[in-house]
């Protein structure tokens, strides 16, 4: 399978001295939707600037779709979209303004480009919006308008540096729709997001950085295979003051009618209720304390501290 | 990225860049004519009817030239200056970075915008000049290289300066300290040929003297610089600093962290 972007031993270090990569390497195949997930100045950020260059790299090669990023930089950059964390384009232009100026960056004559806008802001939802200043949407739409642009020269690696951030529970889920339907088009996919539940809805892969370092690199389901663990928040019928005594799980008492169960992936969760029927203890609903993806960054991040 | 391409991202900036100063018009093109204006009355009219002529011309067919050139330099200047250090503060600097797009496009496509904008309002101040003095070209094809190749050179002064800037304040600290001062000084109200010997010779370091001169040339046939010097000085300076805003762009000056 063709590899969409290869990072090898990416090094930077900013003026003041902060070694924020030191040295990372991996590999994204070409139709992959990868989560690349990490802490608040885990190197994230900088990874995604260096391949966009709007960071500087100390040391370190980059190619994308075959296309050294310094040797053949316009046909490296050629493949590349990016949606970044931060709103980055002119407030005082209108959208579809915004929309057909990137295209012409790329080089998109004027036909051409009028017609890719009007395409990805239909697909965004935002074509009635066109002859608006850009100032005046709503964030959401914003974050959308950022898409649009990203997409609007049709590069084969796009990466989203956390898309959903601060957007309500509807609009993520129809970004989501987007994404995936992009993704099974053939677009490769990077997404950085602080939403796990995310990564693990719609990625196949994951890496994960840490102080500068990748720490794993996987297919999403090989990664979930190593949870050894899960707990579950059992919401009782009836309010009780002592732990009941569940064999081989570790379990306690959040409220009178709370209980927490630690239990091991492949045990049965059967014995469980039927433990506490036993107990006349009735259990009216269930559910994870955390999501599996964020159960095991955690203990992953943890770990290595 | 192929020629046809380059062309298309050159013209992308150039156009956005036009739309920006023709949609703040009030902002860009009315301003300057009211001060040269302003100009046209109190030096040519009120001031200039006591001083007579310089030369075979009188004081305000003689200052003409130099009011359309300070307005172009002007314009040029704070065009390229004010629109590249907006893209860095609303940081759509990156929309251009991620792209592409060779740095002498970019540089060339906003140079190009500072060129319009100065040709623009050196057309209005000309037109605004034919109220008070009669205007006649003596070389039409060194009036427009001359102001072609000044806005060229003040655009690229401004592209370096909005590169280093790092607030608003850092973007008039230039225009206000050295460039009106050097086109006060750069003979657009006197003949530097007026000054003692020293003075003289301290106003040839001055770069303004010889595109004043060198337009002044152009419209009435007369210049205190040779007509040659003033094209290669002009010619010189456009390279230096068109090397060195390309040294900014290549190594992201200010703009990459």
């Amino acid at each position: 399978m063709t590899t969409a972007l290869s990072v090898h031993d990416l090094k930077k270090t900013y003026s003041g001295g902060f070694e924020a990569l030191k040295g990372i390497s991996f590999e994204v195949k070409s139709g992959d939707f990868m989560a690349l997930l990490g802490p608040n100045g885990a190197g994230k950020s900088t990874t995604i600037g260096i391949i966009s260059s709007l960071v500087n790299k100390t040391s370190g090669t980059i190619s994308i779709y075959g296309e050294d990023i310094d040797r053949n930089f316009a046909a490296a950059k050629m493949n590349i979209g990016v949606v970044p964390q931060e709103f980055n384009f002119n407030q005082f232009e209108k959208v579809g303004d915004i929309v057909r100026t990137q295209a012409g960056y790329y080089g998109i004559d004027n036909p051409t480009a009028a017609q890719r806008a009007e395409k990805y802001l239909k697909l965004l939802d935002l074509w009635d919006k066109r002859e608006e200043r850009s100032r005046m949407l709503s964030g959401g739409m914003k974050r959308r308008l950022m898409i649009a642009r990203a997409l609007v020269h049709e590069p084969r690696l796009l990466i989203l540096d956390e898309p959903t951030a601060g957007v309500d529970i509807e609009l993520r889920r129809s970004m989501w729709t987007f994404l995936k339907e992009l993704n099974q088009q053939g677009t490769t996919i990077i997404l950085t997001t602080h939403y796990l539940e995310e990564a693990e809805q719609l990625c196949r892969s994951i890496a994960i950085i840490d102080h500068g370092e990748i720490i794993e690199q996987s297919s999403m389901k090989t990664f979930l295979s190593k949870l050894d663990r899960e707990t579950f928040i059992l919401d009782l019928g009836k309010d009780i003051t002592t732990v009941p005594q569940l064999d081989g799980v570790r379990s306690q008492l959040l409220d009178a009618h709370t209980l927490e169960v630690e239990v091991s992936k492949q045990a049965p969760l059967n014995a469980i209720f039927a433990k506490l029927s036993a107990l006349d203890i009735p259990v009216t609903s269930m559910r994870n304390k955390a999501n599996r993806l964020e159960e095991l960054f955690v203990s992953l991040v943890e770990r290595k501290r | 990225m192929n020629w046809q391409q380059q062309f298309n991202a050159f013209s992308t900036i150039v156009r956005k860049e036009i739309r920006r100063f023709m949609r703040i018009w009030v902002q860009t093109l009315i301003p300057p004519a009211i001060t040269i204006a302003l100009y046209f009355v109190i030096f040519g009219e009120l001031i200039g009817r006591r001083i007579g002529h310089i030369g075979e011309y009188s004081y305000m067919e003689y200052i003409v030239p130099g009011l359309i050139m300070m307005s172009v330099i002007t314009n040029s200047y704070s065009n390229v200056v004010s629109s590249f250090f907006s893209t860095k503060f609303q940081r759509s600097i990156e929309e251009m970075l991620v792209s592409p797009m060779p740095n002498y496009v970019v540089i060339g496509g906003f140079v190009l915008g500072g060129v319009a904008r100065g040709i623009a309002v050196g057309a209005i101040v000309t037109l605004l000049s034919l109220f008070f003095a009669h205007l006649s070209v003596d070389n039409i094809w060194i009036t427009i290289s001359m102001v072609v190749l000044t806005a060229t050179l003040f655009s690229l002064g401004g592209f370096i300066n909005a590169v280093y800037a790092g607030s608003f304040d850092d973007i008039s600290i230039v225009p206000t300290f050295v460039l009106t001062p050097l086109t006060y000084l750069g003979g657009v109200f006197y003949s530097i040929t007026m000054l003692p010997d020293f003075w003289q010779g301290v106003s040839q370091i001055n770069p303004i003297v010889y595109m004043v001169n060198g337009f002044r040339y152009g419209i009435l046939g007369i210049s205190d610089i040779n007509i040659g010097v003033a094209y290669g000085m002009v010619i010189t300076f456009i390279v230096l600093l068109y090397a060195w805003a390309h040294w900014l762009l290549k190594y992201g000056v200010g703009i990459r962290s």
